[in-house]
């Protein structure tokens, strides 16, 4: 057997190729559906865990995207509407050495599992989760959903849709969570590239993928996914890179005290120099990333960022509990069955 | 004035007073001293529903009632002998539970102008004088007083001493009960072992009290109370909740594999996990999940990965919890889901009991959901039924709820210690990897033994990849099956798979009585004691009364039917509007009478003696 070197520095399989990740299920997507580059990319990544298909869980919720650990050829679970985290932290911290693998949608994670998402990420499990946003409903047919944009027509909202919607990324940092990125599914390579980013984190990776929805929301993102838009409208980010965007890196973010804007890079007036630096240990400048949601419709309004918006280390909720237990041990000793049933107090009756 | 030494066969006292007079502390300490005397016992919590009700209110009075008797004791009493009370609203609240001519024991510092009034009597109105009049015993001691005066030279704070006020009146019944005060003075140097001089305060009031009791000749009758017959062995005193926490963790002590715990705290479950907590070296990791849901999904999650996954809750929580019981019976995966019932719907009253969740236990789900269902019959039966809950559930594959209730949870009764070596281990169906080479047969996750049950194939093991989920599966292989006969296939096999359980349970035996006759009383849950001391009663009195109290719910014992029909007239008893009597009417197509009170206490003997007598002698 052959090794590799793998994203979480496992020494694991290397013979394993992507197809053997690939359940024997026929996929029942709808053709043309952008969740088909996002299985493609995460069985491509599969490989480079460098682990074996049995220690490696995929356990998702309902809706379109939750179909996704019925391809994998992994253990799964598609469990209930929204409550997948829940699922997942429990399976992690019993079992702490499996590689866990969230995937869920925009109703899935944000309104119907909004309670469980949250709290898994503020106690940052070592979980990834890939959050597929399509801004729709598609299983039931096209309601608009927690990411909807306000006045989007669809079949519960005739005359426009008035919630007003979800923010993940902002979410996501609001409730303490240790890794926060954004990828597309029209960028498979950065898709990759991002995957694989996630899978490293020591932590609770929340990945929000911008995911086209052919059927019933076709295009909700091609403002920032079309190759002919895209230059102008998204951010590519990289740690310790100036936020730089545009055909020949054309334009740039700067920052003003605490107020982004975009200059013009080719004018002489400002350089890269000039340009806001990304870090994505920053969590208050990770704020100012997220808080760039504007409606890309609109002319000179921000770019959209995708990549890595804050990658910050800090101890898994698991090893936690494993510290505690191993520490108890320490301390007492391997518990004593005979002694706990006995209690403070007997008496005997002869 | 002599004193006259009278032997009692039975006693039931009633402590209450204010959150703060330290009631539970006094109970738990007589209850101590009593089980070492070897009398028999049970006890009940009567805890105030607010956390912290304004002090000398009616709502915030705090009681604790213990029943001891040199017979067998099976519940706390209906009734008591003697009530103490510390203060006014204590009286207010509690005389209705003294039998006509008590002795009542009242502080009288407790009834001053302002503690009447905090306790709503109106200002003409004077309860000691009034219970005197109603032909109680009333003992009058200022407890503030004697305690301010016995620990005058401690050294302590006025309000430190106040603290010991409780510990006087347990002197004064110490010396009413004949009892030894080593027991609790052991335990006041073992609790203030790091404040000395709070230890021996303490023991001082209560040594005090005790003379006090002497010297004032308060009484003019003293009892004793004889050792009850009791099963020898070594014996300990527990709640419901506790001896769940502690089959919890025998289970997993005793199990080649783990056990988790997610659950959220409600009230009156709380205590188990709170309990398992703590026990980080004994196999059972616990997880404070974010809801109800997260904690039965995380459960859920737990076993898919080899751990034993249990949740806990009440009534409404059970109800938040549905869907996901639907999906671990779908997966077929083991789960214990414990309900401590509360008294309903809604919110209801959260601190009372009821045994209002049958109907939710066996139909509350979407769906042909079947799971198993047992329940437990007193505080000690509690640590057995968790063991073989937990036995169901692994070793077929299939979630169990079991049902105990708010009275059981926080009442208590000796618990005669099991063997370890009897308890015996669990067997998982954990699935065999399969390597390279020896197997290349396809795994078949939903293939299913004798009894159908399916293996426990969890991920890290080499071959055994599969997915699984909510949604219907074809037979054998797991995969998603939309087939319309697979559904009714599988849906018939998940009922059969759990009426199969009835292969691998004892069959019921009768508790009171004979095998057939003119009256069975049939009951479950917390209303054994009741039910048990109603029917000795009554065949006490020579009426043909037979009783059998059930633990498996579903399936039912398979010579459940025969005994039924061995009489002419069933009764069953329930804190409900007649759920298991639904149910028994709906599947042995019986005649059958219900008792049914929901007033969130427990059924009392002497009501239901009286509805015995009633159908035995029609
Ligand atoms: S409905 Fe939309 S999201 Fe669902 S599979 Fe079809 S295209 Fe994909």
């Amino acid at each position: 057997m052959s090794t590799q070197k793998t994203v979480n520095g496992s020494q694991g399989n290397g013979n394993l190729q992507a197809k053997d990740f690939a359940s024997d299920q026929e996929v029942r997507w709808c053709p043309g559906c952008g969740d088909y580059t996002i299985l493609k990319q995460v069985q491509n990544l599969m490989p480079k865990l460098g682990l074996d298909p049995e220690n490696i869980v995929f356990i998702a919720g309902i809706g379109c995207s939750s179909r996704f650990p019925y391809y994998m050829n992994t253990f799964g679970i598609h469990g209930i509407h929204g409550r997948a985290p829940a699922i997942a932290s429990g399976l992690k911290i019993a079992r702490p050495d499996l590689s866990v693998w969230v995937v869920t949608g925009d109703g899935d994670a944000l309104s119907i599992g909004g309670n469980h998402i949250i709290h898994l990420l503020r106690r940052n499990l070592d979980i990834n989760v890939l959050l597929f946003n399509n801004e729709i409903y598609g299983l039931t047919k096209g309601q608009y959903s927690p990411t909807s944009p306000q006045g989007r027509v669809t079949k519960t909202s005739p005359t426009g849709s008035v919630d007003s919607p979800f923010n993940p990324l902002a979410l996501a940092l609001g409730a303490n969570s240790s890794y926060v990125a954004r990828a597309m599914d029209r960028d498979p390579k950065h898709l990759q590239i991002m995957l694989e980013h996630a899978a490293q984190h020591k932590g609770t990776s929340f990945l929000e993928i911008y995911q086209n929805c052919i059927v019933f929301n076709d295009g909700a993102f091609s403002p920032y996914t079309d190759k002919s838009l895209r230059d102008n409208t998204s951010l590519y980010l990289e740690d310790g890179q100036p936020l730089a965007f545009g055909a020949d890196d054309a334009f740039g973010v700067r920052l003003d005290g605490y107020r982004p804007e975009i200059v013009d890079l080719r004018n002489g007036k400002w350089s890269k120099d000039d340009l806001w630096i990304h870090d994505q240990k920053d969590r208050n400048k990770g704020w100012l990333l997220t808080s760039l949601f504007d409606d890309n419709a609109k002319q000179g309004k921000l770019p959209r960022p995708f990549g890595v918006i804050l990658a910050e280390e800090r101890p898994t909720y698991e090893r936690m509990v494993q510290e505690q237990i191993a520490a108890t041990m320490e301390q007492l000793g391997d518990g004593d069955l005979e002694e706990l049933l006995t209690g403070e107090e007997t008496w005997t009756v002869k | 004035m002599s004193i006259i030494e009278k032997q009692k066969k039975e006693v039931t006292i009633r402590f209450a007073g204010d959150s703060g007079d330290g009631i539970q502390l006094t109970g738990s300490q007589f209850t101590s001293t009593t089980a070492l005397s070897g009398n028999d016992l049970s006890t009940f919590p009567d805890y105030p529903a607010e956390i912290r009700a304004p002090a000398g209110t009616v709502a915030g009075v705090s009681g604790f009632q213990i029943h001891f008797g040199s017979k067998a004791i099976h519940t706390p009493g209906d009734m008591c002998d003697v009530l103490v009370v510390m203060n006014a609203a204590a009286l207010k609240a509690n005389l209705k539970f003294l039998k006509p001519g008590g002795i009542i024991i009242a502080n009288t510092d407790g009834f001053g102008k302002k503690d009447l009034s905090l306790a709503k009597f109106a200002p003409n109105e004077a309860p000691i004088q009034d219970a005197k009049a109603s032909g109680y015993i009333v003992i009058e001691i200022d407890v503030t007083k004697m305690t301010r005066e016995s620990l005058k030279d401690t050294g302590l704070s006025l309000k430190d001493i106040d603290r010991s006020k409780n510990m006087f009146v347990l002197g004064v019944l110490y010396w009413l009960f004949s009892r030894p005060l080593d027991s609790t003075i052991q335990f006041l140097t073992r609790k203030f072992a790091k404040k000395p001089q709070v230890a021996e305060a303490n023991i001082k009031a209560l040594n005090d009290g005790f003379t006090y009791a002497i010297a004032t000749e308060l009484f003019s009758e003293r009892y004793s109370v004889d050792a009850a017959p009791i099963e020898p062995g070594t014996y300990r005193n527990i709640t419901g909740n506790d001896a769940i926490v502690l089959g919890i963790a025998a289970v997993a002590k005793r199990s080649e594999f783990p056990v988790f715990l997610g659950s959220y705290p409600i009230t009156p479950a709380s205590e188990i996990l709170q309990g398992l907590s703590s026990l980080k070296n004994y196999g059972v990791t616990t997880f404070q999940a974010e809801d109800e849901i997260a904690a039965i999904a995380s459960a859920i999650g737990a076993s898919f990965g080899g751990s034993l996954g249990i949740t806990t809750s009440s009534g409404p929580g059970i109800a938040l919890k549905g869907e996901a019981m639907g999906l671990a019976i779908m997966l077929e995966l083991p789960l214990v889901i414990v309900n401590v019932q509360r008294a309903g719907p809604s919110t209801g009253l959260p601190t009372k009991t009821e045994q209002s969740d049958l109907l939710q236990a066996f139909y509350g789900r979407a769906g042909e959901a079947p799971l198993a269902i047992l329940s437990a019959s007193s505080p000690a039966d509690c640590f057995d039924v968790t063991y073989e809950a937990c036995r169901i559930a692994v070793e077929h594959m299939i979630p169990v709820m079991l049902l105990t209730d708010g009275y059981i949870a926080n009442g208590a009764e000796p618990w005669k210690l099991p063997k370890i070596s009897e308890l015996k281990p669990i067997d998982p169906r954990f699935e065999k990897a399969r390597d390279n080479g020896q197997d290349d047969t396809p795994f078949l996750p939903y293939k299913r033994d004798e009894n159908l049950v399916r293996p426990w194939a969890i991920p890290g093991t080499k071959g055994l990849a599969h997915r699984i989920g909510g949604l219907e599966k074809e037979h054998e292989t797991g995969n998603i099956s939309y087939d319309p006969d697979n559904h009714h296939m599988m849906t018939e096999m998940r009922e059969k798979k759990r009426d199969m359980i009835a292969n691998y349970i004892p069959d019921q035996q009768i508790d009171e009585g004979n095998e057939n006759g003119k009256l069975l009383v049939v009951g479950w849950g917390s209303t054994y004691g009741t039910i048990k001391s109603a029917v000795y009663e009554a065949r006490e009195e020579g009426l043909d009364a037979s009783f059998l109290h059930l633990r498996y719910l579903n399936p039912f014992p398979k010579n459940l039917g025969k005994l039924l029909n061995g009489f002419e007239k069933i009764l069953v008893p329930e804190i409900n509007r007649g759920q298991l009597s639904k149910i028994l009417k709906e599947q042995f197509l019986l005649p059958v009478e219900g008792f049914n009170r929901v007033r969130g206490v427990p059924l009392t003997v002497s009501e239901l003696k009286e509805k015995i007598v009633q159908l035995c002698k029609a």
